[in-house]
């Protein structure tokens, strides 16, 4: 194991500033099936986590349990110190899928407005973002195609808008599930700098799953190693690179050091 | 140099695809209409040839003469049958679309009326419409009602299938914005279901002629059905066939009515 990163494994639930999310010993159930076990740990404001772990692990199911699409069976969570309910209704999170799940019949521009079409009438407080649907399709790079139908666009494109669509709402936390798995290498790099430009140009706390260990190191500020059957947390690991990322970092010899630990850690999982 | 002959060459590649692609397109334009008119010059030399009486099969020719000459009668008959159609497909796709939408709402509805929608439609509509011009009589609504029966079925399956042809993701994208029933509705059930709803419409655009030509037939004295029974009684050979080629007209009217307005509403 590597010195470098042997220094950087932060214990879990040692959070140094405020907190956006925080679990306490939260278990998910399928029926008789656990998906998730006893997972504490409090999500730092501001901060990119990644998530990495096997299949079968309960990422998905992590960020489904944080964002009240499932109960969670026992523990605690909650975010920004509400109730994963109430902070549903206040719209302090967005989810971004692995589909981009855009509405096919929607222009490029009607989808990003969607959210703030819903609750309008039913008092949803919906917070006036300090960016407007158009240029929020300028900030990921669709000026131009706001007509734009979603089967006239690309996989990356669609995407794109969906992380206009996720961001209309100015969320303090974003919830990405494998944004980018289904989308080629090229397209994944591209979206992986923007993604790091938006983060930083909004101050929005991410969680965001991911397959590929480069992907996990290259965006995060820590990677979560969850572990599987049941799913629960092993480790948080703090990648120290310098900021802002760039493509050429990913072959240093410290960004290669943590892709080993990561993918050592993995392989015991 | 290389270069330029490059582009050259790909330039008149694009041009001999492009010819190709006329090529075939024009083919199957023509091989379909070149089949058709092979038949009924067929049908023609083989009334002709073997001296058939006209009453029991007219040459295509005696039929395209009665069509120019008794048009008048034959558009005077096309409108009735017109309108009762379209009355028919306006309501019994509007019962259906309803009826879907409770369905979809409510299993306990679903399982109450499904299994009599089921049976409703097991009933022949030659069995039925009989039935249906004793409770309505003899005029408009008897016949618009059968047309509409013709139609309720397919609409009503297809379009419970397209409300329910929701992708879970989007469902939690609304449950993650705390979308009400009534806008998940609006905003995603209901726009999502139109592509089915269309392909049942296309469907009950050809059936509802059928069900009003039926209804014509049990009792009516205007109208195509009853100008089909007029001719069949009195050996009218000619007449019978144009008027059947009249009814096949109105449902091709109505089906491309139908598939204009789904070009215009599902450009996805």
């Amino acid at each position: 194991m590597p010195s470098i990163v042997e220094t950087q494994v932060t214990p879990v639930g040692t959070p140094t500033g405020p907190i956006a999310a925080s679990l306490k010993d939260a278990s998910v159930k399928f029926g008789s099936f656990t998906a998730i076990r006893g997972m504490s740990i409090d999500i730092e404001e501001g901060a990119f986590y990644t998530i990495l772990g096997p299949s079968g692990c309960g990422k998905s199911t992590m960020l489904r349990l944080v964002s009240d699409l499932i109960p969670a069976a026992a523990g605690d969570v909650s975010i920004f110190g509400k109730s994963t309910e109430e902070a549903r209704l206040a719209r302090e999170f967005a989810f971004v899928f692995q589909d981009a799940t855009l509405l096919p019949w929607r222009s490029a521009l009607k989808n990003v407005e969607l959210p703030l079409e819903i609750g309008r009438r039913r008092g949803i407080k919906l917070p006036i973002g300090n960016k407007s649907p158009r240029e929020l399709l300028k900030l990921v790079g669709l000026e131009g195609r706001e007509d734009a139908l979603p089967h006239e666009l690309s996989g990356g494109m669609r995407q794109r808008v969906a992380i206009a669509r996720a961001l209309v709402c100015q969320p303090k936390l974003l919830l990405m599930d494998e944004p980018f798995g289904a989308l080629d290498e090229m397209t994944r790099d591209h979206l992986n700098l923007q993604l790091l430009k938006i983060w930083e140009e909004t101050g929005v706390t991410i969680l965001f799953v991911t397959h590929s260990i480069p992907e996990a190191v290259f965006l995060g500020q820590k990677v979560m190693m969850l572990q599987a059957h049941p799913g629960r947390l092993r480790e948080v690991v703090d990648i120290d690179l310098p900021s802002p990322r760039t493509i050429e970092q990913r072959d240093t010899q410290e960004f290669v050091k943590y892709s080993a630990y990561l993918r050592k850690l993995l392989e015991t999982c | 140099m290389t270069a330029i002959e490059n582009i050259q060459a790909t330039d008149s590649e694009i041009d001999v695809e492009r010819a190709l692609e006329r090529r075939q397109k024009m083919l199957a334009i023509a091989v379909p209409l070149g089949t058709a008119a092979s038949l009924i010059l067929l049908w023609q030399i083989g009334v002709r040839l073997f001296a058939v009486p006209t009453y029991i099969a007219p040459a295509p020719t005696d039929v395209a003469f009665t069509l120019v000459d008794k048009f008048p009668i034959l558009l005077a008959n096309f409108w009735p049958t017109l309108y009762e159609s379209v009355l028919g497909f306006i309501v019994g796709n509007i019962a259906a679309v309803l009826i879907a939408v409770a369905f979809v709402h409510s299993r306990t509805v679903e399982r109450a009326f499904f299994p009599i929608a089921v049976f409703v439609n097991t009933i022949p509509i030659l069995a039925i419409a009989p039935i249906l011009v004793l409770i309505f009589g003899p005029g408009l609504t008897a016949k618009v009602v059968i047309a509409a029966l013709i139609c309720f079925f397919p609409t009503l399956v297809n379009m419970v299938r397209g409300l329910q042809a929701v992708s879970p993701q989007a469902l939690e994208l609304a449950r993650i914005l705390s979308a009400s029933k009534s806008e998940v509705f609006w905003k995603i059930r209901l726009p999502s279901s139109l592509p089915f709803l269309f392909s049942a419409l296309k469907i009950a655009a050809t059936t509802s002629v059928i069900g009003a030509i039926v209804g014509e037939w049990v009792g009516a004295d205007m109208g195509l059905g009853a100008l089909i029974i007029d001719a069949t009684f009195n050996f009218n050979s000619p007449l019978l066939y144009a008027t059947v080629f009249m009814s096949s007209g109105l449902s091709v009217l109505m089906f491309a009515t139908v598939s204009i307005v789904e070009r215009l509403v599902v450009r996805w």
